[in-house]
């Protein structure tokens, strides 16, 4: 499997390390939700297909980057920057949203 | 200064090693710069950290994703967004590195931190491409870039200097093992170290 990190290109997966679901979004800090921390703890959409995911290029320039990759076939879609705010091409969900 | 110690001493051979009978496919070397630099602009300075970078050395950096370029005395590459590696055959570029202020970046003095090795010869990409999953072909990976990468999950930076030419920064603590390695892979190919 070969990641395109914005800055670096094509890149062997291995030199990347994954940093978990990119679907959640943590409560503020001093919220007391306890079913939004719940959410963003535990629940997991587990599509099978296109799914919102934060990886880091821990073995290269070190960005962390959002990248779209389907669950069946590890078709990459998207990638871009983390930092860079904005929904992925295909759209984004809402963090403990089940169907 | 503090005189600086070669951690590959102990397995530095100078000659012709493995098979080459047929020629030498490799050059092996250390480059020993006397400052290596690494440069990281906050976001939005990065421009300004380039011109920095083009005033201490006189060297022009494309703006670009691991564009490089070297001189006689100077090498520079970016490695990663808004940073870059910089040596200096001279010691001390830490200090003359003023022109890069606090309200641009930072500057972290590598010297004694990294091994700079040199692999060149017409056998380079064929070596360098069995210790990291990179494609070294010249249209990739053009003249004066460069890249990060890492073998067996230790980095290293590779710039290429030439057309059969890359200069690889790896970590001090690593150098002897790496260099061993790069021995057992340029041993196919015959090396000669020097
Ligand atoms: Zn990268």
């Amino acid at each position: 499997m070969l990641i395109t990190c914005p800055y670096c290109g094509p890149r062997d997966v291995s030199e990347f390390a994954y940093q978990g679901d990119g679907n959640r979004s943590r409560p503020d800090p001093s919220s007391t939700d306890l079913a939004a921390w719940n959410a963003y703890v535990y629940d997991r959409l587990n599509p099978a297909g296109a799914h919102n995911e934060i990886w880091q290029h821990a073995g290269g320039c070190r960005a962390h980057l959002a990248v779209v990759r389907d669950t069946l076939s590890h078709e990459i879609s998207s990638v871009r920057f983390a930092r860079e705010k904005g929904a992925p091409a295909h759209g984004r969900r809402k963090s403990g949203a089940k169907p | 200064m503090v005189e600086q110690l070669s951690p590959l001493a102990a397995v530095f051979r100078p000659g012709s090693h493995g098979n080459f009978v047929d020629g030498v496919g490799v050059t092996l070397s250390e480059m020993a710069p006397g400052s290596i630099v690494q440069l990281a602009a906050w976001p939005g300075e990065e421009k300004k950290l380039i011109a920095a970078i083009t005033s201490l050395t006189g060297l022009k950096l494309a703006d670009g994703a691991g564009a490089g370029a070297a001189s006689e005395r100077h090498t520079v590459f970016g490695f990663a967004p808004g940073k870059f590696l910089l040596t200096d055959t001279a010691e001390g570029l830490v200090s003359a590195a003023g022109v890069v202020t606090p309200a641009m970046g930072t500057i972290t003095d590598l010297s004694h931190g990294r091994t700079a090795i040199r692999v060149a010869g017409p056998r380079s990409e064929w070596v360098l491409a069995k210790l990291f999953a990179v494609d070294f072909s010249l249209v990739a990976f053009p003249q004066g870039s460069g890249i990060s990468t890492a073998h067996h999950d230790i980095f290293a930076q590779i710039q290429r200097s030439g057309p059969d030419r890359f200069d690889l920064y790896v970590f001090r603590s690593f150098a002897r093992s790496f260099w061993k390695m790069l021995c057992h892979a340029s041993d196919e190919v015959g090396y000669e170290v020097r």
